[in-house]
């Protein structure tokens, strides 16, 4: 018997009994309350053959869950058919000792963060199914073969299967190692099989945070400080107190009221309705202008953080005859995934369990701990699917909030659910960067000095204080390093300085899907552009030179400029533009066909083109790279948060506006895996998009768009 | 307090009849299928059918809908056999995330009752729904797999 508790609706997706199958096969087994054998802690088998897999990373859309399955059933030498998935806890994780590891899920590291420990559980478990079957024939193991999840004696010409074998599986003794199998053997991995989550996702029973029911259950909706820091000095509770529906109107923390009633729409329209007084504090001082005057500031201030060092970039550039020169901006963006946040929690003096959609379910449930005034052993954290989170989730603000109002409303399950407004107000927003570069240009066409200066805030500054310096964070240098995962600077400058001033407005920043790869890309690839321009090359053949002695670089960028057909005219009134970076571990690449007619942009054609090292579900990986297209192009095209009296002015969809299917090119996905690395797939291209459609724009009329969103400039012919 | 038909049957709101069509289906009537994004007709999460009309509910209250007209939503678009849209979303793994597919499925359907073979300028130009995750592709191509699966095609 597994000792992991599966009851619960929440405990897997399998088995909504219902009338959509969609010839999907899926045994009922669950549903019918047969237990299973935990072989290992990634592999539970029932009877009926069913293969359930321990998925311990957050899905929120990006499809790593199917993948990661795929990498333990590839291991397992299981049927595919017959493999489900169900979400680990992350209590019933802390009482197990980690036994799943890490459950954060950010920075694109949901696969290469844990293949290798989940294809060794994978592996184990199948050596101790073949094992258990070996001892039950009295025969050696190693002369038995799997395949889909039957064991065979060639010898004696008997079989039998995983289902039979798992229980007597569960009392061998695990190996004490396993051999992984060669990429180039996989069968089930490296195949561009169909997600394992997208049923319920179909016919609407997919239970999101928002949708959670419990008996008894009330909703909360939350309203906190429009501007960041500022204070809860009163509310009337009751002015509102006798509208339909309303139970409760309670101060949640400092910065926050909210109200609790017997549904949504109710408790909202109480919450319009509630007279507040706020206590603003200094952020509402701020606006967009006097946060740009921080930033310029920055761009000339002395600094002493140094990202990345080569020669002596100033001494080159103040004795250069012509130095280029260059500042962009990038603004506040809000995650804005379509769920809105929501959490829910029931708290009693005993114990406190919370349903959540979460990104980190071990801070997630250490937030809970803390809220709840419970010992680690009294709560849980029930973890959900989620619809879309780019990061937002990374935060556990909204567990806490939701654990604060419940613990007010003893024994009631309340979910806590934000209006789209509030989730507008209250983001962690894409940081505010400035950038100036400067550099000059050789003879021979290749760059002989460049310093690039960012000045602008930084994410580990507010979300993990403990881990940034006081004079920067080195992760704002992402892409732009001399080595490592994070980004390795592709180009060969021999004189290279780029550095950061840090400069923290009051608005709370996070880590947006790309993080800060997103402006780091825009400012290197639009400003080697504008110097390629302005030494009268071609920006593809600049930049092959430059990376000559990048050749990961190189080919994901060959890639695309050979797939756009960079050596063959484009056609009458489309113009291109190409990019690349590295970072989240992988090379990336974009080269985009536009038009500009009569004012308006029109992006017809990206080819896009990824060396994550290695692919473990292509179509999976060919849906990340196109939806990251969209998520970094709504940014460029309409993405801007703006300050106004210290609050972020947009407030729904019909200002903050993003990319629809109208405005959506043709996507064209090359997967170059080169082997030997694991690169993450789910950001780094969203930073190549920007940059590669605004250096088509410039081809397209000759004047550069240093300053984001597009909507902003007036593109009329010049 | 209002009667509304929906997939079929006739259900009572027990709210105030300015309560939105879409927090009627969630929480008076229990269908979570339909999302909420947005709450302003903008993203179209909360697409549903009135009188086969794709219908951005979280903008139509209640008390403006009469017993007589037809609301369909997710649960009961593929209640008796999945719908080709739907079919076609599985087929071809349109969903990421998925919460604002329901809607986006919703409003393909809704396209391909009214106009069975669309061409794509019309699907870019009449699927307006928003998605974060960024299908749009897969969309597109889900509602020409669609079209041409769809059984009465003339």
């Amino acid at each position: 018997m597994t000792k992991f508790s599966r009851r619960g609706f929440l405990a897997g997706t399998s088995v909504v009994a219902g009338a959509f199958t969609f010839g999907f096969s899926f045994p009922l087994a669950r549903a019918q309350g047969i237990a299973g054998s935990e072989v290992t802690a990634w592999v539970v088998i029932q009877p009926d053959e069913a293969v359930i897999i321990r998925i311990a990373r957050a899905e929120m859309g990006q499809g790593s869950l199917t993948g990661l399955a795929q990498l333990v059933a590839e291991e397992l030498d299981c049927d595919w058919d017959k493999v489900r998935f169900e979400l680990v806890k992350p209590g019933e994780n802390r009482r197990r000792r980690r036994v799943w590891r890490d459950m954060a899920t950010g920075g694109s590291r949901a696969i290469r963060g844990s293949q290798e420990y989940l294809r060794q559980g994978g592996a184990t478990a199948r050596a101790m199914l073949v094992r258990a079957a070996a001892e039950g024939w009295g025969v050696d193991p190693a002369q038995l073969t799997v395949a889909k999840g039957v064991i065979t004696d060639a010898a004696s010409g008997r079989t039998t299967t995983y289902g039979a074998v798992a229980a007597a599986a569960m009392q061998v003794a695990a190996p004490a190692t396993v051999t992984l199998k060669d990429p180039r053997d996989w069968k089930i991995a490296g195949r561009p099989l169909k997600r394992l989550d997208t049923r319920d996702k179909l016919d609407g029973t997919l239970v999101y945070g928002v949708d959670l029911k419990l008996p008894g259950m009330l909703v909360a909706v939350p309203r906190a400080c429009p501007v960041h820091g500022g204070k809860l000095v009163s509310f009337n509770a009751d002015a509102v107190r006798a509208m339909p529906g309303v139970r409760h109107v309670l101060k949640v923390d400092d910065e926050t009221v909210a109200i609790v009633a017997d549904n949504f729409w109710r408790a909202k329209t109480a919450l319009d309705e509630l007279p507040v007084v706020w206590d603003e504090g200094p952020g509402a001082k701020a606006s967009s202008a006097t946060i740009a005057a921080m930033l310029k500031e920055g761009l000339s201030a002395e600094t002493p953080f140094v990202g990345n060092r080569a020669g002596d970039a100033m001494a080159v550039l103040a004795k250069a005859t012509k130095v280029i020169e260059a500042e962009y901006s990038y603004p506040y963006q809000n995650h804005a995934p379509m769920e809105v946040l929501a959490a829910t929690a029931r708290w009693t003096p005993e114990r406190c369990d919370v349903w959540a959609p979460t990104q980190v379910a071990e801070a997630a449930l250490e937030a809970v701990v803390a809220a709840s005034g419970l010992a680690p052993e009294a709560c849980e954290v029930n973890v959900m699917r989620i619809g879309g989170s780019f990061g937002r989730r990374l935060a556990t603000d909204y567990v806490t909030m939701a654990v604060r109002i419940a613990r007010q409303v003893p024994g009631v399950p309340v979910k806590m659910m934000w209006t789209r407004e509030e989730d507008m107000a209250q983001g962690r927003f894409h940081p505010v960067t400035r950038c100036r570069l400067r550099a000059s240009v050789g003879a021979d066409g290749t760059i002989e000095a460049l310093h690039m200066r960012i000045a602008g805030q930084s994410i580990g500054a507010y979300a993990r204080p403990e881990a940034v310096a006081k004079s920067g964070d080195p992760a704002v240098f992402q892409g732009l390093n001399q080595g490592g995962a994070e980004g390795a600077f592709g180009y060969a400058v021999p004189n290279l300085l780029i550095d950061f001033a840090m400069r923290n407005p009051h608005v709370r920043p996070g880590y947006w899907r790309g993080v800060n790869l997103n402006h780091n890309a825009i400012y290197v690839e639009c400003f080697i552009d504008e110097l390629a321009h302005a030494a009268g090359a071609d920006p593809l053949a600049f930049r092959r030179k430059l990376l000559a002695g990048s050749p990961r670089h190189l080919a994901v960028f060959d890639a695309v400029g050979q797939g756009i057909g960079w050596d063959k005219p484009a056609a009458t009134g489309v113009h291109r533009g190409i990019a690349q970076i590295m970072g989240f571990g992988s090379y990336v690449a974009a080269a985009a066909e536009v038009s500009v007619t009569g004012g308006k942009l029109r992006i017809h054609r990206i080819v896009a083109a990824t060396d994550p090292g290695h692919v473990v579900n292509p179509q999976q990986v060919e849906a990340q790279i196109v939806g990251s297209f969209v998520y970094g192009l709504s940014a460029a095209l309409h993405g801007e948060c703006t300050v106004r009296d210290g609050r972020i002015e947009q407030q729904n969809f019909d200002t903050y506006e993003v990319m629809r299917l109208d405005e959506m090119p043709v996507v064209e996905v090359i997967l170059k895996p080169s082997g030997g690395f694991w690169g993450g797939v789910g950001e780094p291209t969203i930073a190549v998009a920007a940059p590669a459609v605004l250096n088509a724009v410039f081809a397209a009329r000759g004047k550069r768009v240093r300053d984001l969103p597009l909507k902003n400039i007036s593109l009329g012919t010049a | 307090m209002a009667t509304l038909n929906i997939n079929g049957k006739a259900v009572t709101i027990e709210g105030e009849d300015d309560t939105p069509l879409l927090w009627a289906i969630r929480d008076h009537v229990g269908l979570t299928g339909t999302k909420y994004g947005c709450g302003i007709a903008q993203c179209g999460a909360c697409t549903v059918h009135v009188d086969g009309v794709a219908t951005r509910s979280c903008v139509v209250t209640v008390g403006a809908l009469g017993e007589e007209q037809k609301i369909v939503t997710i649960e009961g678009l593929g209640a008796e056999r999945p719908h080709p849209v739907q079919e076609a979303w599985a087929e071809l793994d349109v969903a990421q995330c998925g919460y604002c597919q329901v809607g986006m499925m919703m409003a393909s359907a809704a396209l391909l009752a009214r106009n069975p073979n669309p061409s794509d300028d019309e699907i870019r130009a009449e699927i307006t729904n928003i998605c974060r995750c960024g299908t749009y592709q897969r969309v597109l191509a889900g509602v020409k797999l669609a079209a041409a699966r769809m059984p009465n095609r003339g």
